[in-house]
């Protein structure tokens, strides 16, 4: 048996491979995280993505997919990055470099964030925590951890006392999502175990194994869950803790379509610096009144003006092949060709086509049809509300 | 991993029985194993003339679509229907009801570049 696909693939979902059913080529430049023999050892197909060997499915991505939303699944997050800012002013700094407003956040608590350019376009989407009065802890996109790395040095430049540490590479990161994830913990954690933080809370806590773990009580699959942190060294101990505790283990495959069907963003498919937040429907993280911050200026125009395209959710109508990133989307009876997908593939929870793209203001009322180009065939879709599921 | 003897095998995981100048094809028990839960299957059309190596057919699984190639050379004389309305029969039957399509053979020699099982045990080894 050879090992599957190490095919370079950037994003998961990049449409037809045209190597053949199974391609062999290696990639040897990747990274591997802490878990990758365990992956191995349990049977996953490994891809390179963001930069690392990752598992995109150890069973099946409908199996793991339909785990996640009944009982509780694991995912190997460990290519994550963990980056600190820390100062007597990095509230005040970080106002000014990400979206929403983290002036509301005590500590202990976090918010889902991004970080954009000049032109309001997004280089980045996180989560950050306030783990202490003059403390954040970034979690961000593994492609990204160097781009917003310097890009957070550069803006730090002149700002007073500013402190930036990238511990990356010292984290190991499980998500453990599913109805079922509060009892994994409680499983996990021990008789002395703590409870997990509240949503969107995070708590630091010592295992009973002495390991300095960081719980988050966020996920990206719109079920109840955690992330859980842990020293790079320790990684396979939490990773088969949480095995034993009844969790299955899930691989990016099933990440994505948990995450499309709940149309939370990809960074690097749904989202570019050539789209704002606004443009992606996030406007709910982007607070224009609470003063300057890079990007806002071009936001509030936007906002002022209105949108001439935003991010909407497609679904396929007929019955047809998965649609996949990259598929034309076409206004109906000949109309020719307004956009492409962002993300797109088939709904294990729906048993349907769905999928995301920027669509101009004229195409995204719910109820429009359209028709997305499959291989040169025109397949019958409309906009539907988001979420999908 | 089922790899009947009597079958031939491309390097893609196709695999083809020839019965009088008629071949039937479909992909092998270890592509349906690496893909797993497929999910749509499009076939070619009837009557149409494919050389070997075209790419004729696609097998999607939730995350991949994959294209299958016509290991031989001829014309499609008939496709299975009933892997577009099940396409798990490719998963659970590769080798019988999971079949795609059938190529008249143009020169049935053709198939003589294509592997045994040995030697397509060997290739997926």
């Amino acid at each position: 048996m050879i090992p599957y696909d190490t095919r370079k693939i950037d994003k998961i979902g990049c449409g037809v491979d045209s190597g053949g059913i199974v391609s062999e080529e290696k990639n040897s430049e990747v990274k591997q995280t802490p878990l990758a023999a365990r992956h191995v050892e349990l049977g996953a197909r490994m891809v390179a993505f963001a930069g690392w060997e990752m598992p995109i499915q150890y069973s099946s991505i409908m199996s793991e997919h339909l785990t996640v939303r009944e009982k509780a699944g694991v995912f190997d997050i460990s290519h994550m990055g963990q980056i600190w800012a820390k100062g007597a002013k990095v509230a005040e700094w970080l106002n000014g470099v990400l979206t929403n407003d983290l002036s509301v956040l005590a500590v202990g608590e976090g918010q889902y964030t991004l970080m954009l350019n000049e032109k309001g376009g997004v280089i980045d989407d996180l989560i950050i925590y306030r783990s202490g009065e003059t403390e954040f802890l970034l979690v961000v996109n593994a492609s990204m951890i160097e781009v917003d790395f310097e890009w957070l040095e550069n803006q730090a430049v002149g700002a007073d006392g500013i402190e930036l540490d990238n511990e990356s590479d010292d984290y190991a990161g499980l998500a453990i999502q599913g109805p079922k994830a509060v009892e994994v913990w409680a499983t996990m954690a021990g008789e002395s175990g703590k409870a997990l933080p509240q949503r969107n809370q995070i708590a630091r806590v010592i295992a009973e194994n002495g390991d300095a773990l960081i719980l988050c009580r966020t996920g990206y699959t719109g079920e109840d869950g955690f992330e859980l942190f842990c020293p790079a060294a320790s990684a396979v101990f939490w990773w088969d803790k949480a095995l034993e505790a009844g969790c299955e283990p899930c691989g990016l495959g099933a990440r994505d379509t948990l995450r499309l069907e709940k149309c939370y963003p990809l960074n690097g498919s749904d989202l570019d610096e050539e789209h704002t937040p606004l443009e992606a429907g996030l406007g709910y993280f982007v607070k224009l009144d609470k003063g300057e911050f890079v990007g806002r200026e071009i936001l509030a125009q936007q906002k002022e003006n209105g949108l001439d395209r935003r991010l909407c959710a497609i679904r396929m109508t007929a019955k047809g092949p998965p649609p996949r990133p990259h598929y034309g989307v076409f206004a109906p009876e000949g109309g020719g060709q307004i956009a492409e997908l962002s993300s797109g593939g088939l709904s294990p929870s729906l048993k349907e086509g769905i999928g995301m793209a920027y669509l101009p203001k004229d195409y995204g009322k719910v109820g429009t049809k359209l028709e997305i180009d499959v291989r040169g065939r025109l397949y019958a879709a409309e906009v539907v509300k988001k979420p999908f599921y | 991993m089922n790899i009947p003897d009597q079958l031939k095998y491309a390097e893609s995981h196709e695999w083809t029985a020839l019965a009088e100048d008629v071949a039937t094809i479909g992909i092998s028990d270890h592509a349906q194993t690496e893909l797993t839960d497929i999910v749509y299957v499009e076939v070619p059309e009837t009557g149409r003339q494919v050389s070997a190596g075209d790419p004729v057919a696609v097998v999607e699984s939730v995350k991949a679509a994959s294209d299958i190639y016509a290991p031989i050379s001829g014309e499609i004389v008939e496709v299975n229907e009933a892997v577009q309305n099940d396409p798990a029969l490719v998963n659970t039957d590769p080798y019988g009801e999971g079949w795609l399509f059938k190529i008249k053979a143009e020169d049935a020699s053709q198939l003589d570049a294509l592997m045994d099982a040995g030697a397509y045990q060997a290739h997926i080894s």
